[in-house]
């Protein structure tokens, strides 16, 4: 069983996400933002997780995360994301988007960029902007994109002042969350259940394609992008399903799993093992997905460690049939074939758990209940 | 009503001259919101500007307390573990599962303890400081207390166990010991040391008397004139009998052996044996249990539980529990000796020696500012079957009371609330219609925050909630210009009138405009569609243009026949229809010309059916 650690924080976490690390680096992760909700002042905070081995200075557990700093971050922080190794973007609740600069040498946070008014409701016939939440935020430097509960699809680029482009009226309803497709193409989410994608490329301001289950309109809260099949992509609803869609086929999902019984707040793939994904849901409890097939040498592929040079070299000829398996793994519509394991991470039922990120070994995950949880073992 | 406990304290509102003017209030759930009003109170009202603001006064700022949130928190896991466990409790396991709830509780006031302290030495400003240092003494004095009630209700050490455990609480709250201990052990010379004959004597009087012994040994090396007399002591203290937790000897024998003990102690003193050392005699007195001797101590014990205890211990050490109270009382009046007063801490610890746990529960009540610590105490001891249904005033038992104000307490903090909601559900009389009050309160400033909201009220069946909520955000929504969003609250709350109320408004949007908004929804309406008729009539009047649209007549012409006979078009709208029934009429297609009688016919009926209405409602013309 994976250790997992939990530090109470004296704050309502509504998102985690590692920090990710430098490409080609063999580092683990080692520090993670979080953003809290719900209090008078909310914070975006940077912590950093124990070294192993060793007891810190206060004599805490060596797994347990510290506070490295904090900046106050106004309305709650409904989502995060980092742009780059030391920029942090913020969407918050009053519809301002934020980047925040991380110094390493006195460790504070700062604000470095603002779109304050990148969401807005205007009545109608009223000239009079009312403000409305900024729900989902995702980066590709130098590119970053919001979408809002005003239906409104905003593209900016770091250190220009204006956006670059602006959808206005993209959805009748709420833009739940929002991901990168391939460059050029955005995929979002929205609460009557429909999947759109959106071609930075055209001019116009329609989608150029149109997902969504039949049957019941559920509101779907998030969505990822499969790392390595970009037409693979995963969603979860206001009723606990997760789906997996390939946009390049039909309109209708390939595969429906019954999963939480409450919202699915985030679902991820894992970055470097995309036969794992990982969901947290409103019902307290956290997944892991293992869609890996039962062969003994694919299951050595996610043992810790390369040992030896002949367990290398047997990795490297199995690729051509991993990869098989890859594809075909979260595509298969036949769940019963029980090739899927699931298991739940967190020791007991808590409050909600609103996010997740997974890096590597490491998982963080925050909940309503003011706490962090953080395993450095997923695979062991 | 019962009579007060104490004088009400006296806030002083800043800004207001409560001389001068009258100052209005009124109550919140937890809260009180307070301003001045422009009566004078002796003069005529004059129009002198006062002070402009409303204030808002809580009388418990402990939740607003960074660190008293992870007690909150914590403590609220282990709430919710201990009812779902509930049906699981049976049997013999059931009373050691019930400590180590208890258990689970204290290490979670410990745990905020530590932070507190170190809290209270980082502290910028000495005030701040000594705030965080009365919050500790605060918490010290709470775990302190559960500690007890642990050992006496929840544990009900017998005799003989029960003097054990008595003894780890006190070690537990005199913390100072270790630190003495390792200060004179690391110092070059431990016996010369200035602490060394303090630290042997509180050894001896928290009763560990091992230790106490090493330290006898270390003089001894020392010192040869003592070296005897500290051998002969350290025998005594080695051979004291204890009962020991794998035992297995009955208290009968253990009472005889230490008789036996004690009066060879005894015959020591008597002997003289100590007489050259007033330390080692002072020793070999508080072994023996003379109130004299402890009482000299004063210092060293701190407070008059420890005499107590270690007065039991030396005396009396297979106390039953029903006896504990004769000599607590005395140890309190000896202790105090007639110079200070009981305060609070000694009530609330000598009810709990008295077993009378309802007066605990009010003393603890009127002492403390936050209903936490009593609420959870109260509810593990009513797991332990302690508690009589004793009813309240107004109906509900104790239990239930403290946790419906501790919840409500919950509930008035911005973030906490979802704390509270657990709370409420485990208090069967009163605990639904309160958070049916609480729930319907709460700001949602975002659709995230409603759906939490939402969920919490779904999963427990409030309905009238959840319409009220969702007819609240679809409200919002129609007024942001987000039909889509209204629309999707509505069938959330099947709020079939609302639903038609979007509609209406996609309608008139069509007539103003002449064409659709928000086609992606029509579009995609799906089973939703069944909610109202006005929404199924939006629906399918948007599949009609899409069939013409398509150039599909046939498909077209029979939809809006069927549009016009069934009766779901709303009236405003039959002029539209018939016009959209003209062009349909020029088309030459074979397979269309019974429809296109069809609506002939209706369209002639409906028309003569009106013109003789309006012929006949037309007032001299």
């Amino acid at each position: 069983m994976e250790e997992i650690y939990a530090k109470f924080v004296s704050q309502k976490i509504s998102k985690t996400r590692w920090r990710p690390v430098p490409p080609g680096s063999l580092q683990t992760a080692e520090t993670f933002a979080t953003g809290s909700w719900d209090n008078e002042e909310n914070y975006v905070s940077l912590w950093s997780i124990g070294d192993l081995g060793n007891v810190d200075s206060d004599g805490g557990f060596e797994g347990e995360h510290q506070l490295l700093c904090d900046i106050k971050h106004h309305g709650d922080v409904m989502d995060l994301q980092f742009f780059d190794q030391e920029r942090i973007v913020a969407a918050s609740s009053t519809g301002c988007v934020t980047v925040f600069l991380h110094h390493p040498n006195n460790q504070t946070l700062s604000v470095s960029q603002q779109w304050p008014t990148a969401h807005y409701h205007t009545g109608p016939g009223s000239p009079s902007r009312s403000s409305a939440p900024c729900t989902g935020v995702v980066c590709d430097n130098p590119e970053i994109v919001t979408v809002g509960e005003d239906g409104r699809i905003n593209l900016f680029r770091a250190d220009h002042k204006e956006a670059v482009r602006t959808i206005d009226n993209a959805d009748s309803s709420t833009l739940h969350a929002v991901t990168f497709l391939r460059t050029p193409e955005i995929l979002t989410v929205n609460s009557i259940g429909q999947l759109k994608i959106w071609d930075f490329r055209k001019q116009g301001n329609e989608p150029s394609q149109i997902l969504s289950l039949t049957g019941d309109r559920v509101p779907l809260h998030c969505v990822d992008r499969h790392p390595n099949q970009q037409h693979v992509v995963a969603t979860g609803g206001q009723d606990g399903m997760l789906s997996i869609w390939d946009v390049r086929q039909g309109t209708m999902p390939v595969s429906l799993l019954k999963a939480h019984e409450a919202e699915m707040w985030e679902v991820h793939f894992h970055p470097s093992n995309p036969d794992h994904l990982f969901t947290c849901s409103e019902d307290g409890s956290l997944w892991h997905w293992d869609a890996s097939t039962d062969v003994p040498e694919k299951s050595s592929l996610f043992n810790q460690g390369g040992r030896s040079s002949t367990f290398l070299s047997h990795s490297i000829s199995n690729q051509a049939n991993v990869h098989q398996s890859l594809i075909s793994s979260w595509l298969s519509t036949d769940p019963a074939k029980d090739r899927i394991e699931i298991t739940s991470l967190l020791p007991s039922r808590t409050l909600s758990v609103n996010s997740l990120d997974v890096l590597g070994p490491c998982l963080v995950c925050g909940t309503d209940a003011e706490a962090i949880y953080v395993t450095r073992q997923l695979f062991s | 009503m019962e009579e007060l406990d104490g004088e009400p304290t006296v806030t002083l509102i800043p800004g207001v001259n409560s001389k001068k003017k009258q100052m209005c209030f009124d109550w919140g759930p937890g809260e009180m919101l307070v301003c001045e009003t422009s009566f004078n109170k002796k003069e005529k009202s004059e129009t002198v500007p006062g002070c402009p603001f409303i204030y808002i006064i809580r009388k418990d700022i402990d939740v607003y307390s960074q660190i008293l949130r992870k007690l909150f928190n914590e403590s609220h896991g282990i709430f919710v573990g201990l009812q779902r466990i509930e049906e699981e409790l049976t049997g013999k396991s059931r009373k050691a599962q019930l400590v180590r709830v208890s258990k689970n509780y204290r290490s979670v006031i410990r745990a905020c303890m530590e932070e507190m302290h170190q809290a209270a030495i980082a502290a910028k400003d000495p005030a701040s400081g000594r705030q965080f240092s009365s919050q500790v003494s605060i918490l010290s004095a709470m775990e302190l207390i559960w500690n007890l009630c642990e050992i006496l209700f929840i544990e009900v050490a017998p005799a003989g166990p029960l003097l054990l455990h008595l003894l780890d609480w006190v070690r537990l709250h005199v913390c100072e010991v270790d630190s003495l201990l390792a200060d004179v052990l690391g110092s070059e010379n431990p016996s010369k040391h200035e602490s060394f004959w303090n630290l042997v004597t509180i050894l001896v009087l928290q009763g560990r008397l091992d230790e106490a012994r090493q330290m006898l040994s270390k003089e001894a090396d020392v010192s040869p004139t003592s070296a005897g007399m500290c051998r002969i002591l350290g025998d005594l203290m080695r051979t004291m009998p204890v009962l020991s937790p794998g035992n297995t000897q009955t208290l009968t024998e253990l009472e005889l052996k230490w008789q036996h003990w004690h009066e060879e102690c005894e015959r020591h003193l008597q002997d003289g044996t100590f007489a050259s050392s007033p330390h080692l005699e002072s020793l070999c007195k508080i072994m023996l249990g003379d109130e004299a001797a402890l009482l000299e101590q004063k210092e060293l014990l701190n407070n008059w539980y420890h005499f107590l205890v270690t007065r039991l211990l030396y005396s009396h050490p297979t106390v039953k529990p029903i006896d504990l109270h004769f000599y607590a009382q005395s140890s309190l009046d000896l202790f105090l000796g007639g110079e200070s007063s009981p305060e609070p801490l000694d009530n609330i610890l000598m009810a709990a020696f008295e077993f009378d746990i309802h007066q605990v529960i009010k003393e603890c009540s009127i002492a403390l500012s936050n209903w936490w610590f009593v609420a959870h105490l109260t509810d593990l001891l009513d797991h332990c079957k302690l508690l009589q249904s004793h009813n309240l005033y107004f109906g509900s038992n104790m239990r239930e009371f403290l946790l419906l104000e501790y919840a409500s307490g919950l509930f008035a903090h911005h973030s906490l609330w979802q704390l509270g909601v657990d709370y409420f559900d485990y208090c069967p009389e009163l605990g639904r219609v309160s958070l049916e009050l609480h729930i319907e309160r709460i700001p949602l400033s975002t659709e995230q925050k409603a759906l939490k909201v939402l969920r919490i009220c779904e999963q427990r069946q409030m309905t009238e909630q959840v319409r009220s909520i969702c007819k609240i955000l679809a409200m919002k929504a129609v007024r942001n210009n987000r039909l889509g969003s209204a629309l999707s609250w509505s069938i959330r709350a099947k709020d079939a009138a609302f639903a038609t109320l979007v509609s209406d408004r996609f309608l008139r949007d069509y007539c103003e405009r002449g064409c659709f908004s928000d086609l992606d929804l029509i579009d995609n309406l799906g089973p939703a569609m069944m909610l109202s008729d006005r929404l199924t009539f939006l629906g399918k009047y948007r599949e009609f243009h899409r069939f013409y649209g398509e150039k599909r007549f046939f498909d077209a012409a029979s939809l809006l026949l069927s549009l016009m006979t069934s009766q779901i078009a709303p009236r405003c709208f039959w002029v539209t229809l018939l016009t959209d029934a003209l062009p349909l009429l020029e088309q030459k297609q074979e397979d269309i010309e019974n429809t296109k009688l069809e609506m002939l016919r209706l369209a002639l009926a409906r028309n003569l059916a009106r013109a003789i209405i309006k012929e006949g409602s037309l007032e001299g013309s």
